[in-house]
């Protein structure tokens, strides 16, 4: 059942050492606060499992934190590369970690086999493609039936997985609304879950289909409002574009990557993200 | 009517646009696909489906979106569906005519690299990886491809095959089970580019206009071949041009001004 309580507790209570984590999102709803949350508690030793790593896993890479990454696109949406990752992979700084690369198709599979506790997951992909060359984890089945061969690969089963949501009722059930991306499947697939959201109400005011994740699936709930910033929440506040083509230059140089995290991570608090999202509000 | 006054850059997403059609159910790649795909929605192509990897399908965003995600593009949608509904039940289910991709790295058979430049493990530099392309590529009807010629980006041989193309070429995709067609056409600043029948190499069919044989082949990292009956591309016309420039003065005001069209997912 999930337990109300302030973001520090439920990241110090849920995230280890060690941990096979994700912190999910697909550009909508990034947990921004609970992943700045991990790198303020100094949480290390970490596999990273997400489709889209972007600006946190950029941050977390850079901060030491990540022993290894399993992904399908690295980028910094609609701007470029991301140059943590870059230099840690290219020049091993701070230290070189371990990759395990995907298509978008293999991981939202993967994903779903988690949440549906099964093995591994099988689709139709991979055809030609020269990531299954290099990454073990992506193997054939033959279908029983028809005789066609297809791609499987392992269940993603997370210790936790942290999402950002825009809003919980009184009993911890979240809902999750617009691009609803791979969040679901991530909470499911998880053995804990700690979801942030923008505010709780007395009733969630939805349609009957929406997708909601029942107050039972998750371990912890936090509110913090603009806690995806610079990523967005639909209905709440707009994605903050300037933000992102500004981390590509913050990104570009270690002491200026490294200065920026102590005074906007390390030296921050998870009430600081309101502040963030002032001028992005959308009408309500 | 026709503009004498038009870039090179408008050329190739106005070309690229002409390619959709009203039933076409398109997967769009961000970038320069994005622009040619909503260009053809705003002009010839009214009830075009775009579909973006986000899970947004039949969407009618006023201005380009700077990621996948951007809050419009769920906002304009005829409905949003999650990531793995998307991949499975829309792409892996056959039901997406067109993929239209950018690429890092091209070559002459339609094969993509946008995953690294170098070696894989110890790469000279690690690009954002392949995203959505590597099943866009096997399961949409056919594959268009737009991008900017240059050297580095049109080459003889591809660092790594993010995705596939017709491979060596020939019947190579039917050789390894693919059932679709793969890339089709390939739209550049100075070209139009399709498949040869049977080799499956890109041959120019068509030069935009003021383009020379000369400048192709300057700009293009293998030996290019021109068809027989080489046409010219028809200028873009007024209307044309006044669609892409109203477009790209929203997305301008829109996202601030500064904005930069990289990333392909």
């Amino acid at each position: 059942m999930a337990k109300s309580i302030p973001l520090a507790q439920a990241v110090a209570e849920n995230l280890n050492p060690g941990d096979t984590v994700a912190f999910e999102g697909f550009t909508h709803l990034i947990p921004h606060a609970a992943a700045h949350e991990a790198i303020r508690q100094n949480i290390g030793d970490l596999t990273l499992i997400r489709m889209t790593p972007d600006v946190i896993y950029d941050q977390m890479i850079g901060m030491g934190l990540a022993k290894k990454i399993i992904f399908s696109y690295a980028g910094n949406p609609g701007v470029g590369l991301l140059r943590r990752l870059r230099d840690s992979i290219e020049n091993g700084w701070p230290h070189r970690i371990e990759f395990e690369e995907h298509s978008h198709s293999a991981m939202a599979n993967a994903y779903e086999a988690g949440a549906a506790g099964l093995p591994c997951a099988v689709f139709r992909g991979y055809k030609g493609a020269g990531l299954k060359e290099v990454n073990p984890n992506i193997r054939s089945v033959t279908c029983p039936f028809t005789g066609e061969e297809l791609a499987a690969v392992p269940a993603i089963r997370p210790d936790v997985s942290f999402i950002h949501a825009q809003k919980a009722d009184r009993k911890g059930n979240v809902l999750v609304e617009g691009i609803i991306g791979i969040q679901k499947e991530a909470v499911l697939a998880a053995r804990r879950a700690v979801v942030t959201v923008e505010e709780v109400v007395d009733d969630l005011g939805t349609h009957t289909n929406a997708c909601v994740l029942p107050n039972w699936t998750i371990s912890a709930i936090s509110v913090v409002p603009g806690g995806a910033h610079p990523s967005y929440a639909h209905g709440y506040y707009d994605r903050d574009n300037a933000s992102y083509l500004e981390w590509d230059e913050i990104a570009a140089d270690r002491d200026r990557f490294l200065a920026w995290m102590k005074t906007n991570v390390l030296e921050a608090d998870p009430a600081d993200f309101a502040d963030r999202i002032k001028g992005l509000e959308t009408a309500r | 009517m026709t503009s004498a006054d038009f870039t090179s850059d408008e050329m190739m997403t106005i070309a690229a646009s002409r390619a959709l059609s009203n039933s076409d159910v398109c997967f769009v790649g961000i970038g320069a696909p994005s622009a040619a795909c909503n260009v053809a929605r705003l002009s010839h192509a009214p009830d075009i489906t775009l579909i973006y990897e986000s899970g947004t399908i039949g969407t009618a965003p006023q201005v380009l979106p700077l990621s996948i995600g951007d809050g419009e593009l769920c906002d304009t949608a005829v409905t949003t569906v999650s990531v793995p509904e998307m991949f499975r039940y829309w792409l892996q289910g056959g039901r997406v005519t067109v993929g239209f991709l950018g690429a890092a790295q091209l070559d002459r058979f339609g094969n993509i690299n946008t995953t690294v430049i170098g070696d894989y493990d110890h790469p000279k530099t690690r690009l954002p990886g392949g995203g959505g392309a590597p099943e866009i590529a096997s399961s949409c009807g056919e594959i268009f491809i737009t991008l900017k010629q240059s050297k580095r980006s049109m080459v003889s041989k591809i660092d790594f095959f993010t995705s596939f193309g017709h491979g060596e070429g020939g019947d190579h995709r039917q050789r390894i089970g693919m059932t679709t067609r793969g890339p089709t056409l390939l739209v550049t600043d100075l070209a139009i580019w399709k498949p040869d029948p049977e080799t499956k190499e890109f041959v120019v069919t068509s030069l935009h206009p003021g383009v020379t044989r000369e400048t192709v082949q300057e700009t293009c990292g293998w030996s290019v071949r021109f068809a027989t009956d080489l046409e010219e591309t028809p200028a873009p016309t007024a209307a044309e041009l006044a669609v892409l420039r109203d477009l790209k003065a929203r997305t301008e005001k829109a996202h601030g001004g500064s904005k930069k069209n990289g990333a392909e997912s």
